[in-house]
């Protein structure tokens, strides 16, 4: 019920946001479309530590600076990598262990991977992610295991 | 305002140019899949903050914010989605030597 309340106030935020007309007409659409939502969404079994991974945030708001960086850098490698006349990849398939606890937590990992130029994730099972690398740099720098003992960390909260 | 902006749109476009320039060079799907990571990434996420400078402080801010998160889920979810069909299409990755 408290998931279901925080969906609905932020669906209603988020349609206030995107609609910028605060007339009674348009509020009150807002709160019946918010409603019905939370509805179906309910109905349809979605609204729970999946659908919603509230627990999630404020590990996020620690984590996002640092997937920031590492994204940034990460780009100019790979650029770097694309613009050199001899293009020095070294593509490889590598598997790296998924301790995270919870599916939530596994697919931020997966997702950061992807997010990371260097990296995508092709694979996700219940304990390891199997990884195509760009170079052997790229392959090196996630099995040192920092990114994933962050979402680990994001996780417990 | 307007210079940070014009800095970070050119370099929004520089990380699309070279996303591109990667799609042309890279041998097979995955490694191209890398260089569209940039274009995703630095790209997307550059224009999209030099837009921000230039939009003032209201709602049409909080959209680009918006707009920004949503790529930062949905990019990585549909290279993801394209290295696994490939994959599971049995199409082998091109790797460079033997492990």
């Amino acid at each position: 019920m408290k998931r279901a309340l925080s969906l609905f106030l932020l669906l209603f935020a988020f349609w206030l946001l995107l609609s910028g007309h605060y007339d009674f007409w348009l509020i009150g659409l807002g709160l019946i479309s918010s409603a019905s939502a939370v509805f179906l969404a309910r109905r349809m079994g979605i609204v729970d530590a999946e659908g919603l991974p509230l627990d999630l945030v404020p590990g996020l708001l620690r984590y996002a600076p640092w997937l920031f960086g590492t994204v940034i850098r990460a780009n100019f490698d790979v650029a770097r990598r694309i613009l050199h006349p001899r293009l020095p990849i070294t593509p490889m398939v590598i598997r790296v262990p998924a301790e995270q606890r919870t599916a939530p937590g596994r697919v931020s990992y997966a997702n950061s991977i992807t997010l990371t130029p260097g990296t995508i994730s092709l694979e996700v099972s219940d304990d390891e992610i199997e990884v195509h690398a760009l170079s052997v740099d790229a392959a090196e720098d996630l099995q040192s295991g920092e990114m994933g003992r962050r979402v680990v960390a994001l996780e417990a909260h | 305002m307007e210079i940070a902006s014009a800095i970070l749109l050119l370099i929004g476009a520089l990380a699309m140019l070279v996303g591109g320039i990667g799609i042309l060079r890279m041998p097979d799907l995955f490694t191209r899949l890398h260089a569209v990571g940039i274009t995703d990434t630095l790209g997307a996420a550059a224009i999209l903050l030099g837009l921000a400078f230039i939009a003032g402080w209201g709602l049409l801010l909080v959209k680009l914010f918006l707009i920004l998160a949503v790529l930062l889920l949905l990019n990585p979810t549909a290279s993801h989605a394209l290295g696994r069909a490939a994959v599971h299409g049995a199409r082998r990755p091109w790797l460079s030597a033997p492990k």
